[in-house]
């Protein structure tokens, strides 16, 4: 590593080879050993990935899915061989030595997260409003009523419906939140996606994130679609197995409530 | 593990997105020493509506 790379790390596990393995910008992945546990890094520009680099790389949004995609395959790569925990988007260090000192330091936590996500996969539950659900019924004239307190009355109504279905939709979410996590070691909330953002045709009303063993991923399966049938007020979507990404974070996020 | 069934082809970015920013072991490299959790989903959050919204403005 020359003093032009940073040290990019994808994860950590506790013996690894990631040679072979291509990264971000196309650079060879490598490990970096120490404490009985492997980071497996790779070289990065500093022009790139150096601190102010990286704040003015990161709002630029083709910048920022490239990397966030090559990060995410070394970890989905490394993650079929070993069990890894997964680090968060850019964490960077100027030399190998750098890393090899978080090993040391972090060598505890690190394992204790390896020991909570061994043999279970992480599966993301998100919640949608079912399709738009207004009344398609032709509402009948009012025969005796001037049109201007006929419309009045029909968009009333119009607006009491989309209220109750939303209504009826958190209160189905919740309730499939907390059976889901029955079947979970753990699981956590991700603020709900806009629906531009998302692309989704109707409003996002839960975004969940769910740690699974991995013997239990078909029951998970098999319990989404059963509620979704259980539930016509909402429209489910199944996603995973994910590396688990929500659930080696410690301390900064609430792991039971909605 | 993995059932094939449910295994999408290419993943969402904004699911992606949710994951590897406010999700992963957060341990501060001496180069990102300065941004903090926040700020980098703060950061990631204004990238992504600036380019929706481009993409919304972007005349037919």
């Amino acid at each position: 590593v020359t003093s032009d790379n940073c040290v990019w790390v994808y994860a950590v596990a506790d013996d690894i080879d990631p040679a072979g393995l291509i990264g971000i910008g196309g650079a060879a992945v490598r490990r970096v050993a120490e404490a009985g546990l492997a980071a497996v890094v790779s070289s990065v520009p500093s022009g790139q990935f150096g601190e102010a680099a990286l704040r003015r790389n990161l709002e630029d949004m083709s910048w920022l899915e490239q990397t966030a995609r090559a990060h995410h395959a070394v970890i989905e790569a490394v993650a079929k061989e070993r069990t890894a925990v997964p680090m968060r988007l850019a964490t960077v260090y100027t030399s190998d030595d750098g890393v090899a000192e978080m090993l040391r330091d972090r060598a505890a936590d690190l394992r204790q997260a390896l020991a909570k996500i061994t043999a279970r996969g992480e599966w993301g539950v998100k919640i949608y409003l079912a399709k738009d659900q207004a009344p398609d019924r032709q509402p009948e004239k009012a025969q005796d009523e001037k049109p201007g307190a006929a419309y009045l009355k029909r968009r009333k109504a119009e607006l009491n419906a989309r209220q109750d279905a939303r209504q009826q939709a958190l209160t189905s979410a919740e309730a499939i939140y907390h059976e889901l996590s029955r079947l979970a070691d753990a699981a956590r909330t991700y603020p709900p996606q806009s629906p531009e953002i998302a692309g989704s045709p109707t409003s996002m009303v839960l975004n969940a994130a769910y740690l699974v063993p991995d013997d239990r991923a078909d029951d998970f399966a098999a319990a989404v679609t059963g509620l979704a049938a259980k539930h016509p007020s909402v429209q489910l979507s199944l996603t995973g197995p994910w590396p688990p990404y929500s659930f080696v974070s410690q301390g900064n996020h609430d792991e039971s409530g909605t | 593990m993995t059932n094939p069934a449910l295994k999408q082809e290419r993943v969402a970015l904004v699911d992606l997105l949710d994951r590897v920013l406010a999700g992963g072991v957060v341990i501060t490299g001496d180069v990102t020493l300065s941004i903090a959790d926040v700020d980098l989903v703060t950061i990631s959050l204004r990238a992504l509506v600036s380019s929706v919204s481009s993409l919304l403005e972007r005349p037919q």
